[in-house]
């Protein structure tokens, strides 16, 4: 019997750990996204389809990232799926967003 | 719920269904753990796009009914150590549910 | 994963205004971010709302107005519902038929997936989860806490519910039925918890500050 590891009801697993984190910036903007892509001005993708993504992670990267890296990986995927993003743009997409990000700290952090 | 859901669904409330023992790859939503257990619709909720075919890229149709289904603690679970009164409540889509009889 | 410090928060454009009260706790402080190199998921959704906007998928203003709308939930909806359910059987009777009806009588939107409010009453006691990924009213209660989503609460509370509501502090009494709503398809659940005794002629503002977050999960009962 195959069972998937997103699949966990009823596992045994520890104590329930009850801190919370303020969702940061970027975690909030990958919800967005997902929002975005997913209304029904665009349809771009569902959100069947960013499950789909997750569980097919496989199961040490899906226990390895966090919420949100898991969300953004698999949106990310499906948009390359579908033509939307090419992986050529995304690789310049983000060094420039890392140039970016190291300019805006160097101007305020002296 | 739409009429289409309330004209084709298989089940009515208070029907004895049992989920599908059925273990195939890609996406379900119908949870590993309620496989091949006996429960009672409680409610037909509608008719939904078929989510396994939503997370290929599909349109989801023809759509399908979905049943919010009570099963007893103690079925689902060996050595359930809550009262025997103790419920859960799952949503399962048609396809995954036969009748008991 | 990092909590950040808005005060601190400074640099480059997220697209939203951290002037305002989010209403809830922040995490524990953590050494400013902005020095450190983009995570490689940092960055790649950085790229990904770049790409979509240069596009014309998305335009800029579409995705403040998102982060903004996201910001704007919390479980004040919820609670203002739950309170006037409390005393105002009419609306309850609605929120029980037809939930975003029911919010849109008080000016709430409450998105377009169907919601199922569900009632705790003297003799049955119900608590929510998604076993399979993280379903979650959150238009009516904001974004979930991290443990909803985390292993612990989805493995165990479908199969020990008595147990894990104790670690929250709840004790549910043998003789009344507790029930696990497993949020596996297209329905959101948010519970309408018990309203505790003694709150009898309480203004609303004070009823709706009893039904916080866990109770409309079901892991807490309100605690006049």
């Amino acid at each position: 019997m195959h069972r998937r590891h997103h699949d966990m009801g009823g596992l045994p697993a520890g104590p329930v750990e009850q801190a919370e984190h303020d969702y940061a910036p970027w975690e909030k903007k990958v919800d967005a996204i997902m929002r975005l892509l997913t209304d029904k001005q665009r349809k771009i993708m569902t959100v069947d389809e960013l499950r789909r993504g997750i569980e097919e992670m496989g199961p040490g990267i899906y226990d390895e990232l966090t919420y949100y890296e898991r969300w953004i990986g698999s949106v990310t995927n499906t948009l390359i799926e579908k033509g939307v993003l090419t992986v050529d743009e995304l690789g310049r997409a983000m060094e420039e967003a890392q140039a970016r990000h190291a300019e805006a700290a160097k101007a305020v952090c002296p | 719920m739409s009429a289409e859901a309330a004209t084709n669904a298989r089940f009515r409330p208070g029907d004895a269904v049992r989920v599908r023992r059925a273990y195939p790859p890609g996406h379900v939503r119908a949870p590993f753990f309620c496989r091949g257990k006996q429960g009672v619709v409680e409610e037909l909720v509608g008719a939904f796009a078929n989510p396994e075919e939503l997370a290929y890229g599909r349109d989801g149709r023809p759509s399908l009914p979905l049943y919010r289904v009570v099963f007893r603690q103690a079925e689902l679970w060996d050595g359930y150590d809550g009262p025997a009164r103790d419920t859960a409540v799952i949503d399962v889509y048609e396809n995954w549910l036969e009748a008991v009889r | 994963m990092s909590g950040h410090d808005h005060d601190h928060h400074h640099g480059h454009d997220h697209g939203h205004d951290h002037g305002h009260d989010h209403g809830h706790d922040h995490g524990p402080f953590q050494p400013d971010i902005e020095d450190r190199p983009l995570t490689h998921y940092q960055a790649m959704t950085e790229a990904v709302a770049d790409l979509l906007v240069a596009k014309g998928i998305v335009t800029p203003a579409e995705l403040r107005k998102m982060l903004e709308i996201i910001d704007s939930k919390s479980p004040a909806a919820g609670s203002k519902m739950v309170a006037r359910a409390w005393t105002d059987p009419g609306f309850k009777q609605r929120m029980l038929e037809d939930v975003i009806a029911a919010a849109a009588e008080l000016d709430i939107d409450a998105g377009g997936i169907p919601i199922k409010a569900i009632e705790n009453t003297e003799g049955v006691h119900n608590v929510v989860v998604c076993t399979l990924c993280s379903c979650y009213p959150r238009l009516l209660i904001g974004l979930p806490p991290d443990w909803y989503k985390a292993r612990a609460y989805r493995s165990r509370v479908i199969r020990e519910p008595r147990a894990v509501l104790k670690e929250f502090g709840t004790e549910i009494p043998d003789d009344v039925e507790l029930r696990v709503h497993d949020s596996t398809a297209d329905l959101r659940y948010l519970i309408i918890p018990a309203r505790p005794k003694g709150t009898e002629g309480w203004s609303a503002e004070k009823l709706e500050a009893l039904v916080t977050r866990d109770t409309m999960i079901g892991v807490a009962v309100p605690q006049p």
